[in-house]
């Protein structure tokens, strides 16, 4: 019984220790994208920082910052739909994010705007 | 005696991990944030694509007699989509639409006898009804209840056919502008200081009604097919500035600066529009 449980614990601790750098290797991959998909985003190549973006959520789907960048870049490419579950997406992951609950705010303006239905004449 | 230290000692510990944490973070480089320009193509609402030019026909107006509604609304909308669309804008005098309305609601016989008398399309009916509820239109236009009576004129097919081949069937906007003077009285405290007995200075807190004036506006834009005279879309806005008693603005200024917070909306159901704004990048 107690060897079973020492088992039980080394396994434990096995699992933990390699599974802690698993996910901090997911997040410094994700963030070196995310960090890419910015300086190419200031250079205007919106598509090529839409790209990075889109693989950092892959890479790490709890990154919230990958999910708000991908967001502004698809508004930015005037794809609105994705782009709103993009916002969603980040504000589920981190929903006191003053910063990503501003852009979306800004961004639902505009949705709302384009999206206004057509009041037809009866 | 062991509690205080214990608690002490978890003080301490906690604002050793605080440091310890905030150390870390700046080690790593914290979260950042970059403010990034961007420009949001917004695809126009309606496929105007069949169409190669547009006719701002003119507005049934009214509400204000210090600014011409229907005069204003086409020029402004023609300046902006003669810069802002690719559709060629119809130079054509503004019509006078509320006559035009009036006309059409007078009956067929009455109505034959003003068209030997003015050849223009305005007198071309195809309706013989009397307003909305069959009586006399009313002129001037005060309030929305008196230009909703002019809603048959956007529904005679018959009309904005003939307008359309006049003009070799163009995109027809048209509709109708209400501008009027609005007042609301608002609760504001007011802060008061006076000096007390001992000589003091105390600061009172009084609560009124603050009376402020300023002007609503109300366009319809009706969106009409020139080949058939049937409308394709119609869009309603409401928009409203106050100003405090000092402000005396005049009302052509009102105007414009509401008519400006309507005109990317209006432009969008013709022509794509690039929104820009600002947004946060996070690291």
């Amino acid at each position: 019984m107690r060897a079973c449980r020492r088992v039980a614990v080394v396994g434990l601790l096995a699992v933990l220790s390699s599974a802690t750098p698993l996910f901090a290797d997911a997040r410094s991959d994700a963030k070196e994208l995310v960090s890419f998909g910015i300086e190419v985003a200031n250079r205007g190549l919106w598509r090529e920082a839409i790209y990075r973006w889109q693989r950092a959520t892959e890479v790490d789907p709890t990154y919230a910052a990958a999910f708000n960048n991908l967001a502004v870049g698809y508004e930015q490419e005037g794809e609105l739909l994705k782009a709103r579950d993009a916002y969603e997406k980040a504000l589920m992951l981190a929903p006191n994010d003053q910063s990503i609950r501003q852009n979306y705010e800004l961004f639902k303006e505009i949705n709302e705007r384009a999206s206004a239905p057509p009041k037809e004449q009866p | 005696m062991s509690g205080p230290v214990r608690h002490r000692k978890s003080s301490l510990s906690f604002a050793a991990l605080a440091s310890a944490c905030a150390a870390a973070t700046l080690a790593c480089g914290g979260v950042s944030s970059y403010e990034i320009p961007i420009e949001t193509p917004l695809r126009p609402k309606l496929e105007v694509s069949s169409f190669q030019r547009v006719l701002i026909a003119g507005f049934v107006a009214g509400g204000n007699e210090d600014v011409d509604g229907n005069q204003e609304t086409v020029r402004l909308l023609r300046s902006q989509l003669r810069s802002k669309s690719s559709l060629r804008v119809i130079d054509a005098d503004p019509l006078p639409l509320v006559e035009i309305a009036k006309n059409q609601s007078r009956g067929p016989i009455e109505a034959e006898q003003r068209r030997s008398g003015d050849a223009g399309p305005g007198s071309a009916s195809g309706n013989p009804d009397r307003g909305e509820g069959g009586q006399s239109l009313p002129s001037p236009i005060k309030s929305e209840k008196d230009i909703e009576q002019y809603e048959r004129l956007f529904a005679n097919t018959a009309y904005w056919k003939q307008l359309g081949e006049e003009y070799q069937n163009p995109l027809i906007v048209t509709g109708s502008v209400l501008f009027m003077e609005r007042t609301s009285s608002t609760m504001v405290s007011r802060q008061t200081e006076r000096l007390d007995a001992f000589g003091r200075r105390q600061v009172d807190s009084q609560r009124g009604l603050m009376e402020r004036r300023g002007y609503v506006l109300r366009p319809k834009f009706v969106f009409i097919d020139g080949r058939t005279g049937a409308t394709i879309h119609t869009e309603m806005h409401r928009e409203e500035i106050l100003y405090s008693n000092d402000q005396n603005m005049p009302p052509l200024s009102s105007y414009f600066e509401l008519m400006d917070r309507l005109v990317p909306t209006f432009l969008n159901a013709l022509s794509s529009q690039r929104v820009r704004g600002l947004r946060v990048l996070l690291k």
